[in-house]
């Protein structure tokens, strides 16, 4: 059965081979992306969590906006407005943006670094599959791309009632948005799997 | 010169009794397993299911109770600012006029579809989704993954108002020129978009190809 797949959108049995590094494999009747070769898919996804995960630290440790009003200045970071939303008795909302902006995007950062760490210096490190299979799951609810476009509209919004000022750690947050995609799309989901299985088999 | 088609057999991992990892694409043979209940592929140790379980029933369970939250999310009031001694709510489509009226047509753009259009959108794609695949439609397949795919990677920029709100309370309030609080429509806004994103992980989108397979005759249904 080796290089069968199933497509797994139309569940459709077909053979993809060993494909050439930056190449794409689609399904033949429904057209979704079945593998994607990444060149050197290991190193870059260990370097883009590593800066990711810097970016991380920088992004919640500076302020996030100012608000200037006269001579007045006010620092907010990023986790104000959901501390602010939590005391107000907005839990939930708050929590949400919490999961959504702070916790998987960490949780993503580490567990992809585990898990290209694990691979790297081939042995399986303790829960390597459960770690991998969460950060699929995961990835839906990472959702930062978002914020920023709702940081760009709270901007508009403000405008006239007062001078903006971005902080470093907004452009630590546009970074970390550039970063974590190209973790993730450098991560080759088959590759790791496959190295995976070999581990497995050859100590067995 | 155009290269031959080459006669593929279609055949699906269902009829050919194997099962596809649905986390790490493995494909599996359930009789090489063991029981027929809790498999576990032996690659990633994810459960494994020839289709998701009970896609149909909760991707309905989960469509019905995001209309239902559509309602208060719309109706309510997103935030209330208190300036002045002065209290004034706004839903979401009061701010998208606000926007409009003060000439800021981009943002009331931006506002007016992640917000409105979009969760709206996805409900009307999921129920559509749904029936024709009640019905065993065969009609455009590719067409209707492609909707499909579409619905489940357009769902989160719905969250853009709640981060909106976020951000503004962390701003404003502390400016201490006015407050900004968050009011009930935003549970309900929040709500909407998590049961649709769970709706549309819930959906199975082999489940409209099967109606294909059934058709020709190759698979018996149960």
């Amino acid at each position: 059965m080796s290089g069968l797949i199933a497509c797994h959108e139309c569940d459709l049995m077909q053979r993809v081979g060993t494909l050439p590094e930056g190449s794409t494999a689609t399904c033949v009747r429904c057209g979704a992306i079945l593998h994607k070769r990444k060149p050197n898919s290991i190193e870059r996804t260990l370097a883009f969590a590593l800066s990711g995960l810097i970016l991380f630290g920088v992004t919640n440790a500076f302020p996030f906006l100012s608000l200037k009003i006269g001579a007045q200045v006010q620092e907010t970071k990023l986790i104000t407005g959901i501390l602010e939303l939590h005391k107000s008795g907005m839990s939930e909302i708050a929590f949400l943006v919490f999961f959504t902006t702070i916790l998987v995007p960490f949780l993503q950062l580490t567990g992809i670094l585990y898990v290209v760490l694990s691979v790297r210096f081939g042995r399986l490190y303790p829960k390597f599959r459960r770690v991998f299979r969460y950060i699929n799951l995961l990835q839906p609810w990472g959702m930062m791309e978002v914020f920023m476009l709702g940081i760009l509209v709270s901007i508009v919004k403000l405008a006239k009632m007062a001078k903006i000022i971005p902080g470093i750690s907004i452009f630590a947050f546009f970074a970390l948005i550039v970063v974590i995609a190209a973790a993730i799309s450098s991560l080759d989901m088959h590759l790791v799997w496959e190295k995976c299985d070999q581990y497995r088999k050859k100590h067995r | 010169m155009r290269p031959v088609p080459q006669k593929t057999p279609i055949i699906t991992a269902r009829q050919a009794s194997l099962i596809s990892c649905h986390s790490c694409h493995l494909l599996c043979k359930p009789t090489a397993l063991g029981s027929n209940h809790g498999l576990v592929c032996p690659r990633c140790g994810a459960k494994l299911h020839s289709r998701k379980v009970n896609s149909l029933k909760r991707t309905w369970a989960l469509i019905l109770a995001a209309f239902i939250f559509y309602i208060p999310a719309n109706l309510l009031p997103i935030t209330t600012v208190i300036s002045l001694g002065k209290a004034q709510s706004d839903t979401i489509m009061s701010g998208v006029i606000y926007f409009i009226h003060t000439g800021m047509w981009p943002i009331a753009l931006v506002i007016f579809v992640a917000s409105v259009f979009v969760p709206f959108l996805k409900l009307i794609i999921l129920t559509y989704l749904l029936i024709t695949v009640q019905r065993r439609s065969t009609w455009r397949l590719k067409d209707r993954t492609r909707l499909y795919r579409i619905t489940e990677a357009v769902g989160r920029w719905s969250m853009v108002d709640i981060y909106v709100v976020t951000i503004l309370v962390a701003l404003v309030n502390l400016g201490a020129l006015a407050t900004i609080s968050a009011g009930p429509g935003a549970i309900f806004f929040a709500a909407v978009v998590v049961t649709t994103m769970f709706a549309a992980m819930s959906f199975d989108p082999r489940l409209m190809w099967d109606a294909k397979e059934s058709l020709n005759g190759r698979i018996q249904h149960t």
